[in-house]
Parts: C-alpha cells; sequence; structure tokens
C-alpha cells in the first residue's frame, strides 16, 4: 500500500487541530446564518412593497450581492475596509459581515417568492376582517411562508458552511489553513500528508454539510 | 481614482479574464457531459453504476470547490496522479459541476411522462431512439434555465482559482493590492470584470427562463 | 375467411396479486374491426398495451402473423412497427411539429427518404383534413386535431393492425365526431383495428365483431347489431343498460 500520508493526523494534537479549524469555519457560518434569517425575512417583505425606491434599491442590493462571486466581495470588504476606514478589520469579521450580506440577500430572494406564492384572497379575507397591514403579515402571510422556508434555509446553512472555505484567502486561521500549516511542518518525515490531510477536510466538510442536505431534503418531502 | 493606473494594468486583468472563462467553459463543458451521463445512469436504474453515481453527487454537493481543488492538485499527485494548474481548475470545476448538472437533467427527465415514451415505443422507435428523439430534447428544454443557474453558479466559483496559483482575476486583483496599494481601483476593475463575464449570461438565462416558463414549443 | 393476423391464446396479465386479464383467446382476421368494450378497469386497455409489448406477461401467448410478442425482447421495435397504437392523450411529441411527429418512425426506424415520408406524410395530413397544419406545433391544435394527426402518426408506418385505446374519451364532445370519422373511413378502407371504446353508437357502426370483456376475461361476443339489440348474458344487458339510461338522461 502506497504512503497516503495518514500517520500525520495521529501525531500530536494534528486532529484536535483540524476539527478547531472546521470550528472557527462553522462559527462563522453559523452566526451569518443566525443574522442572515431575520435580516433576510426583513429585506424579503420590504421586496414586496410597492414603494418604487424601495423596490429599486432592494433589487439592486440583491442582484449586486447575488451575481458577484462571494470572493469578490470578501475581498471588497475585507481590503477595502483598510482604505475606506484607514483601520483594517479583521479577517474573521469582513467573513461575517460578507456572508451575511449575501445569506441576507439569498434568504430575502426566498422570503419573497415564498410571500408572492400566497394566494391574493388571503390578503383580501385577512384586509375584510380588519387586520392592519402589519398584523396580516404577522398573523397570517408568516406562518404559511414558514413551512416553505425551513427546508431552504437549511440548504442555505449548507451552503453558508461551504462557502466559508473561501476565508482562508483573506488570511483567516480555519480547517484548511491549518491543514496546510500541519502539511508544511511535517514536510520532511510525512511527505505524503498533503494526500491524507485533504483527503481528511474534504471528508469533514462532507460531514458537516451532508446531514443538513438530506435533513433539508427530508422536510422538503415531509411539508412539500 | 486613478485613471492612468486602471489603464496601465487593463491588459493584466484582461489576460486573468481570458484565462477565467476559458477554464471556466471547460470545466462547464465537463460538468455537461458528466451531468448527462450521471443523470442517464440514474434514470435508466442502472445498477451499481447507479449506487457509485449517487454517491459522487452527495460528496460532490456537499464539499466545497476549494477543498475539492486542494485534494487534487497537492493531495493526488502524491499517490502518483499529477495535474498542472489549468487541468486542475477545470477537473474541479467539472466535478463540482457534474452533479449540479446532473440534477438539472434529471428532474427534466422525470417531467416527461413515461406514456411518452411508451407511444414512441409504439412507432417501433428503438430505446436509445426514443431517448436521443424524443426524451431528451424535451427534458433539456425543461431544464433549460437550471442549466443557466448552473452555468453562473460554475464561473462564480472560477474565483476560487487563484488558490492553486492560477493567475486569475482575483489573483491580479491581490496582485496589484500588495504591490501598489491601489486597493480602490484594483476592486474596482475586479469588480467590473466579473460584471463583463456574468452580467450576459445572467440576461441571457432571464431570458431563456421567461421563454420556457411562458411559451413553450412552436410558440 | 381472411387469415388470422393477431392470434392471442390464454393471455394472463397481472399487477402483483391483482389479476386484469386471466386467460384471455382472441384471433383477429386480417381486414376486421373488433370493438373492445367493458366497464373500466376489467381490462380493455391493458389488453392493447399487451398487444404492443407494453406489458409483461404472466402466461399466454400473442402471435402476430406467428410472431410471437415478447415485452422486452429484441425484436420487438420490429414488430411493433407492425402494430400502429393511438392513447387517449394523444401523445404527440411536443417538440417535433406536426410533419416531424408523423415522419420521426418512418425515417429512423424504416429509414425511408424524408422526402418520400413528408409526401406521404402530407397526403394522409390532407385526408384527416390537417393539411394546413403542417407545420403547426401540438400546442396550438385542439384535441381533436392532434388526435387525428396521432393518427396519421400511426398510418404512416404502414401498420397491419391498428389499436385504439380510448381516444375519444379525453375530447371536448364537439370533437368527438371528427376523430371517430377518420375511424370509420379507415374501417371502410377494410384496415384491421382493434378499438376499445366508450360510444356504443359508433361502436355498433364501425363493428364487424363487438367483445365484451368484465373481469379480465371475454363475456360475449358477436355481430354488433345482435350484441347491442339481445345481448345473451346478464352482464353485458346490465352494462348496456347503464348506457341506455346515461342516453335517456
Amino acid at each position: 500500500m502506497p504512503d497516503l500520508g495518514l500517520e500525520v493526523l495521529f501525531k500530536g494534537k494534528n486532529m484536535i487541530r483540524l476539527l478547531g479549524g472546521l470550528w472557527a469555519a462553522l462559527k462563522i457560518s453559523l452566526i451569518s446564518v443566525a443574522l442572515s434569517i431575520p435580516l433576510g425575512i426583513l429585506l424579503g417583505i420590504l421586496m414586496v412593497r410597492k414603494e418604487v425606491v424601495i423596490r429599486a434599491v432592494t433589487r439592486i442590493y440583491l442582484e449586486f450581492i447575488r451575481i458577484m462571486p462571494q470572493l469578490v466581495l470578501l475581498f471588497i470588504v475585507f481590503f477595502g475596509s483598510a482604505r475606506a476606514f484607514g483601520s483594517d478589520i479583521s479577517g474573521e469579521l469582513s467573513s461575517v459581515i460578507v456572508f451575511t450580506l449575501w445569506g441576507t440577500a439569498e434568504m430575502g430572494d426566498l422570503v419573497r417568492g415564498a410571500i408572492i406564492s400566497i394566494p391574493k384572497h388571503q390578503y383580501e379575507s385577512s384586509a375584510a376582517l380588519g387586520l392592519k397591514n402589519s398584523q396580516t403579515y404577522f398573523y397570517i402571510i408568516i406562518p404559511q411562508t414558514v413551512r416553505r422556508l425551513i427546508p431552504l434555509s437549511v440548504n442555505l446553512i449548507t451552503r453558508m458552511i461551504k462557502t466559508t472555505s473561501l476565508v482562508l484567502m483573506i488570511g483567516v486561521v480555519e480547517v484548511t489553513k491549518v491543514a496546510q500549516q500541519i502539511i508544511e511542518a511535517n514536510r520532511m518525515t510525512s511527505p505524503n500528508a498533503a494526500f491524507g490531510v485533504y483527503l481528511t477536510v474534504f471528508l469533514l466538510y462532507f460531514i458537516a454539510c451532508w446531514p443538513l442536505s438530506l435533513l433539508a431534503r427530508h422536510l422538503e418531502r415531509k411539508w412539500g | 481614482m486613478n485613471i492612468d493606473f486602471m489603464l496601465e494594468y487593463l491588459p493584466l486583468y484582461e489576460k486573468a479574464a481570458v484565462l477565467t472563462v476559458r477554464i471556466g467553459c471547460e470545466g462547464i463543458l465537463i460538468a455537461l457531459s458528466v451531468g448527462v451521463i450521471c443523470a442517464l445512469i440514474q434514470y435508466g436504474k442502472i445498477p451499481v453504476l447507479r449506487r457509485i453515481v449517487s454517491v459522487y453527487i452527495e460528496l460532490s454537493r456537499n464539499t466545497p470547490l476549494l477543498v475539492q481543488l486542494f485534494f487534487i492538485y497537492y493531495g493526488l499527485p502524491k499517490i502518483g496522479i499529477s495535474t498542472n494548474a489549468e487541468v486542475c481548475g477545470a477537473l474541479g470545476l467539472g466535478f463540482l459541476g457534474g452533479s449540479y448538472m446532473s440534477e438539472a437533467i434529471r428532474s427534466g427527465l422525470e417531467t416527461i411522462e413515461p406514456i411518452q415514451t411508451e407511444s414512441a415505443l409504439s412507432l417501433g422507435l428503438k430505446p436509445y431512439q426514443v431517448m436521443r428523439y424524443v426524451i431528451l430534447p424535451q427534458a433539456v428544454s425543461v431544464s433549460m434555465p437550471a442549466f443557466m443557474a448552473n452555468i453562473i453558479f460554475l464561473l462564480k466559483e472560477t474565483s476560487v482559482f487563484s488558490a492553486i496559483s492560477l493567475m486569475d482575476l482575483m489573483f491580479t486583483a491581490k496582485d496589484l493590492i500588495g504591490l501598489y496599494y491601489k486597493t480602490t481601483e484594483s476592486l474596482f476593475m475586479l469588480v467590473v470584470f466579473y460584471l463583463i463575464i456574468l452580467l450576459p449570461v445572467s440576461i441571457i438565462g432571464r431570458i431563456i427562463e421567461r421563454r420556457v416558463r411562458y411559451a413553450g414549443f412552436g410558440a | 375467411m381472411a387469415s388470422e393476423l393477431l392470434k392471442i391464446e390464454q393471455l394472463v396479465k397481472r399487477y402483483d396479486e391483482h389479476t386484469v386479464i386471466n386467460g384471455l383467446d382472441l384471433t383477429v382476421h386480417s381486414g376486421e374491426v373488433v370493438v373492445v368494450i367493458g366497464p373500466s378497469g376489467c381490462g380493455k386497455s391493458t389488453l392493447l398495451r399487451c398487444i404492443n409489448g407494453l406489458e409483461p406477461i404472466q402466461g399466454g401467448s400473442i402471435k402476430l402473423s406467428g410472431d410471437e410478442i415478447i415485452h422486452g425482447s429484441k425484436n420487438l421495435p420490429a414488430l411493433r412497427q407492425k402494430i400502429g397504437m393511438v392513447f387517449q392523450s394523444y401523445e404527440l411529441f411536443p417538440h417535433l411539429s406536426v410533419i416531424d411527429n408523423i415522419t420521426l418512425a418512418p425515417v429512423k426506424v424504416q429509414k425511408r427518404s424524408k422526402g418520400e415520408a413528408e409526401e406521404e406524410a402530407l397526403r394522409l395530413l390532407e385526408r384527416v383534413g390537417l393539411k394546413d397544419k403542417a407545420k403547426q406545433y401540438p400546442r396550438q391544435l385542439s384535441g381533436g386535431q392532434k388526435q387525428r394527426v396521432a393518427i396519421v402518426r400511426a398510418l404512416c408506418m404502414h401498420p397491419e393492425v391498428m389499436l385504439f385505446d380510448e381516444v375519444t374519451a379525453a375530447l371536448d364532445p364537439e370533437m368527438v365526431r371528427e376523430v371517430l370519422d377518420v375511424m370509420l373511413n379507415l374501417a371502410k378502407q377494410g384496415r384491421t383495428m382493434i378499438i376499445v371504446t366508450h360510444e356504443m353508437q359508433f361502436a355498433e357502426a364501425v363493428a364487424d365483431r363487438v367483445i365484451f370483456i368484465d373481469k379480465g376475461n371475454i363475456i360475449e361476443e358477436g355481430r354488433p347489431k345482435e350484441f347491442f339489440n339481445s345481448p345473451k348474458t346478464e352482464r353485458a344487458k346490465q352494462f348496456l343498460n347503464i348506457f341506455e339510461f346515461e342516453s335517456v338522461k
């Protein structure tokens, strides 16, 4: 059997370090998702309003965020902030800002889609009962959209986790960066470490994302 | 903003954009081929292969491209499979996109009622002819919007190519920021170039989506 | 007596534990028009699907001019060319124009030249009054027009026998007639046809022989006049009564 460089993982605290790196990535995505969901709901509600200005602004925001690669957004915030405010913001903070902006756009679009899929007479019958606009959303529309949104939100978490792999590129120490460090440190003793360690990182991401994908699919089938 | 600086480094961005688009297209072509094969295997319920395909799809969809690229570029050579950065980029994109394309085609295939197959069979067409002349053309047009969405997604994903030291747009921008501190100019050009690549695809995608949604064949 | 074209012996068709056709025998002679009637779920559509090899069968045999029709067998595509089938839901190919729908199989299966196939297709379309629709797409046609195209599509393969599976059941009432007229014409030309239908008047007009199926087997068969005027079995009487009641309403 060829040397797959797997022994490095069992040396010292290497495995623990990798898991720590994964946690760093997961933390960024979880914080971003936690912020994106409420902000996205707000954006979605704003997007179906009739005011032209609000519509235009939200539309442009959504289109720009969605068409740009997330890495470009990361560069803009990470490198651009230093220029704009004269002070660096950390890679972690940049990541949370970008992923929240992105997650909010994605979530907002999902919410918008869910809201406009509610038949018009739901609004009308609610208005006929004398409910105010805000009450209509709160008691009638939102409860109906939530079921449709939950599986989509779970999917968004998976996408968010995968996207956090990008933060390596702005110097955040996460699982892939830790992997690089481990491979570098053991270059002499385990020249083949790159195979085993990157394979492990690959599988770690899979283990983090796959159950969520399964859950989303299950919920979609159950509530679809 | 310093216009002269931007004009001076415009050719660098152009070169990078061409590289990005070229590898992107190669990767998308690989993804399409992989996708068609996988979708046919799943649609035809071919034993064993079908299992392998679903394992591949889950692995590809639940891991980030960056990690896939690192494994192909730095990991695989250790067991004797070496690639250069360009080939690796296209292969990685193909590995990632294949599963997305496959799902798009498969869901297109599943919208075609089985009785269409039967009516084609009843005319004496052989099973592969039924697929080639009756089912696939319909499925492909149903899947078109999803195809376009995947193409945009994959073109965006090319932004990580700089991680395996391909001199793409991200690489160029980062380089210029590091060398000259012209952050605003470098980032501005980066955004403009990505818009030049992605906006037309996005617009075409939207036109196609409207076509498929509101019309159909013979409109 | 004309020669035997289709010979079905002891046909058994089961879905899991549910027996749909149970030891059915039927011989159709060349040039004969056989109408199959019976309550829904009696197995009449399944019978047609078996004849076309669309369903695996669990017993018995189906032979067309001596060649056995076996689901999944290698020579099935060749045999199917001799069997034209028209479906209740038309099943035109939506991505192909009318003319391409008709010429697809003649060109790809029978390797006929495109020009010759199109010529014949146009001739047949003219006969059913749809020549001007040749370049249109299925979605631009009414149900009755689609069904006439579907009949032409089957005819263009020069089948030895035509199967019609409730071809007017999905049509609006005012379009039923135009399709039935086409079928009556085919019958007059001496085509061999097996027709599953709920149109009793049409059945009486078109059939050489009527077959009444219930619970997966032939209960009664005979000349149309005799069958419709004085059915011999109790079940056939009951079945025909339902229709009379409906026409009184």
